[in-house]
């Protein structure tokens, strides 16, 4: 017994050597965009969450990991899309650097409980401003517009409409808005899945007819398998207006990233954010929709 | 507490479905687990080397690679099932039947070697001495393992809710991102629905246990 | 034990067995071949699939996941087994005022999903993902690894402890220094493969976004595209399973010079005591 204590906290040890070492690693660059200019000392007024951050020097956002396009984690442990460009130019406007944010990953289930908490600052994650949410949390934006869309093998010509897909098994991510509606509305047999992407299989094999989930998200698909896959139609039969998350009852700051948004459009950094994420597949950039200001 | 009240049919359907997923895994696991083990005692080599091979094998892969190889490689391989609910069984019962191979096993080595030499030496083969002497002995000190093995395999089946399968942990997560004002409740309840399965279980077998403890 | 349950074979019957198992072989390998080769007609086994192995990130990805796997599963270890043997002493304790509510804990945790425990660990008490792996892990396994000693324990003869306490040790004593010793070691094998079922369930960290092994390679075939999903999952299930093999050869290792000192002791002449690790 006491030779096997001795052996155990040798291979702890060890383990944990292994491990510092191991964070030491990693780093290095994408080629995402050039990282938006630093405001110089911004001021702001005091006691106002902008001048807190900004005092403080950083700032936390919570994104997806596994969304392509809007948040999507490269090999380096760095998110890279739209959802994170938008966080960068925010993050620029208060003067922090975008070295400077600590990204951390929201999940289906965590975003409204992490805002709650304080984990995160702002959640900017494909994320769906409605009602109930609204309840827990403030929105700032719709700063995009979304829309559900069916994905398909490039032969089937049966699936043009959400209607047509009744009764058919339709694959999307479990507990998600979009595996919602397919269910709710449309009378579709869901086959749940951990991320997107996992749905590409059962596509491919034929198990599923169709994959259902926001229109850019399935274009980011099309675009990396053309000869596979093809969007249903390029209309959309839901509007999801995406918002910026942040703790309920911060007016303050939900306005002034409102008018950041409005500043993002003017100056042509918005689009420029859009050309170098979402742009790759669909080329034209979106207007700003009309800011949400409850 | 409103939450669960409200969604108590979608709760009960996840519970259906991960009862459905755990029973009839779990009887294809203790049958082929128990073969498993026999093969493991076996005489001949090749049964021996084969068992052994698997429960290594398989006792040693997570759970979710043995799901990627049931819902994801199978297909490919050729092997189509019209539901997805074929390939969780898969590898649900294919991973559980290593954990119950062992248990067995252990059973028959907890047999004391003079039952097995007293059949023997009445002229009984090997099929009989397993069949008749062994195994029905076995099986009462393996009960209790192989009922907390069962209590696993309700649990694991909520691995089943990322390949494809709807299940009881599937709709608490689909309630949770709907409830994003009540996360904790919901949980609560799918953990509720849960021990509802599992804990009936625990205590059959240290009822079992016990009653096995006294008729030695 | 095996050769009681059967005569040494003879001639005939090792002929037999030996052709059974020429052709059982031949069926396996044959099984095995037919699964490569249609694997190979879909292009798995193209270089090109094949050639993100040469990159440098991607290594350093999977080892970043590998130490994140390891130290969480380090430490839920470390903080379990304490925690076990706690918890099998309360569970066995004289005092039914102890040892019914201990059992209940032990019920409930026993039987709630991990996956459940870390989710909640997490958004309940706004931890970070490791805290919250850990924790589901920790639960869940001191619970297991109470339940491995109690049935250790019992299935010590009676003796022991009646000796024990025969020469004035109190019960506490004559649990801590004479029981608990021989039902861990009897109980070994199984607290290993424990150890191996914790080590495997760090997997389930992907519920609370943990970025651990699997979910390195998840977001790695995401990142890089389908075409790469299946070497990398090869790649990450060999790693799996050349771990855990050695963790339990490790142990296997451990307890033969442990059972050395021990031999001849009373634990050896009594049929061992059917006890498994839970998956």
């Amino acid at each position: 017994m006491k030779a096997f204590t001795r052996r155990k906290s040798f291979f702890v040890a060890a383990t944990a050597a292994l491990a510092l070492s191991l964070s030491a690693c990693g780093g290095g660059g994408t080629g995402t965009t050039d990282d938006p200019t630093v405001a110089e000392k911004p001021t702001f007024a005091a006691g106002t969450t902008m001048e807190k951050l900004s005092s403080a020097g950083t700032i936390k956002i919570g994104t997806k990991f596994d969304q392509p396009l809007f948040g999507q984690v490269g090999l380096d442990g760095k998110p890279v899309g739209f959802d994170v460009e938008i966080g960068k130019l925010i993050a620029a406007e208060l003067g922090i650097a975008a070295d400077k944010i600590e990204w951390s990953e929201t999940v289906s289930a965590n975003r409204e409980p992490f805002i709650e908490q304080g984990k995160v600052d702002l959640v900017i994650a494909t994320y769906t401003i409605n009602d109930k949410r609204k309840q827990v949390v403030d929105f700032a934006g719709p700063y995009y517009e979304a829309g559900q869309a069916l994905m398909v093998n490039k032969d089937n010509d049966t699936i043009k409409t959400p209607e047509d897909v009744k009764g058919k098994k339709v694959c999307s991510v479990t507990g998600s808005t979009p595996a919602a509606t397919i269910v709710d509305k449309y009378g579709a047999e869901l086959v749940p899945a951990a991320t997107y992407s996992a749905c590409l299989e059962p596509l491919r094999n034929k198990q599923v007819e169709a994959i259902t989930t926001d229109n850019v998200i399935l274009a980011g698909f099309v675009d990396k398998e053309p000869d596979a896959f093809k969007l249903a139609s390029d209309e959309t039969f839901t509007k999801e207006p995406y918002g910026i998350g942040l703790k309920k009852g911060d007016t303050e700051f939900r306005n002034w990233i409102n008018d950041q948004l409005e500043k993002f459009e003017e100056n042509g950094s918005y689009e420029k954010a859009w050309e170098a994420t979402a742009g790759s597949v669909i080329k034209t950039a979106p207007d700003l929709p009309e800011i949400d200001r409850y | 507490m409103d939450v669960i009240l409200e969604n108590l049919p979608l709760y009960w359907n996840g519970f259906l479905r991960t009862l459905f997923l755990s029973a009839v895994s779990g009887v294809i696991a203790l049958v082929l687990g128990t073969l498993l083990a026999a093969a493991r005692v076996s005489p001949v080599a090749a049964l021996r080397g084969f068992s052994t091979v698997y429960v290594e094998v398989l006792r040693n892969t997570p759970l979710t690679i043995a799901f990627f190889f049931a819902a994801i490689v199978l297909p490919r391989l050729g092997v189509k099932f019209e539901q997805f609910e074929v390939a969780a069984i898969i590898a649900l019962s294919t991973y559980t039947a290593a954990f119950i191979a062992e248990a067995v096993r252990s059973g028959v080595n907890s047999v004391p070697v003079g039952q097995a030499e007293a059949a023997r030496s009445i002229g009984m083969k090997f099929g009989q001495v397993l069949n008749l002497i062994i195994l029905p002995q076995a099986l009462r000190t393996v009960v209790p393992p192989l009922i907390n093995i069962l209590i696993a395999l309700v649990k694991n089946s909520s691995v089943a809710g990322a390949f494809f399968v709807l299940e009881l942990f599937g709709y608490g997560r689909q309630l949770a991102n709907a409830n994003g004002d009540a996360v904790i409740a919901v949980l609560l309840g799918t953990a509720f629905f849960y021990l509802l399965l599992t804990v009936p279980l625990g205590i059959l077998a240290s009822t079992v246990e016990r009653k096995v403890a006294i008729a030695r | 034990m095996s050769s009681v349950l059967y005569d040494v074979p003879g001639p005939k019957a090792r002929r037999v067995s030996l052709i059974g198992s020429i052709v059982g072989s031949l069926l396996i390998l044959g099984l095995l071949a037919w699964i490569i080769m249609t694997l190979a007609q879909q292009g798995i086994f193209e270089g090109r699939r094949w050639q993100i192995f040469t990159r440098a990130d991607v290594w350093t990805l999977l080892a970043n996941g590998l130490g994140a796997t390891l130290s969480a599963a380090a430490l839920a270890a470390v903080i379990a087994f304490p925690l076990g043997l706690l918890l099998c002493l309360l569970r066995i304790s004289d005092a039914a005022i102890i040892r019914i509510p201990t059992r209940v804990v032990l019920e409930f945790f026993r039987g709630m999903p991990v996956v459940l425990m870390m989710l909640f660990v997490l958004l309940g008490f706004g931890t970070s993902p490791f805290i919250a792996v850990v924790t589901g892990l920790v639960l869940y396994n001191a619970a297991v690894f109470a339940e491995i000693i109690r049935a250790g324990v019992q299935s010590l003869p009676r003796g022991q402890r009646e000796a024990g306490l025969a020469i004035g040790l109190t019960s506490f004593k004559s649990r801590m220094l004479i029981e608990l010793p021989q039902a861990i070691r009897r109980m070994m094998p199984s607290l290993v493969a424990q150890m191996v079922v914790l080590l495997k369930d760090t997997s389930l960290g992907y519920i609370v976004a943990y970025g651990e092994l699997l979910r390195a390679v998840q977001v790695m075939a995401d990142f890089l595209g389908t075409q790469f999903l299946f070497p990398i999952f090869f790649v990450a299930a060999a790693i799996y399973i050349a771990i855990n093999i050695l963790v339990s050869r490790l142990a296997v290792w451990i307890e033969r010079r442990g059972s050395k000192k021990a031999a001849g002791g009373v634990a050896k002449a009594e049929p061992e005591k059917a006890e498994a690790p839970v998956p």
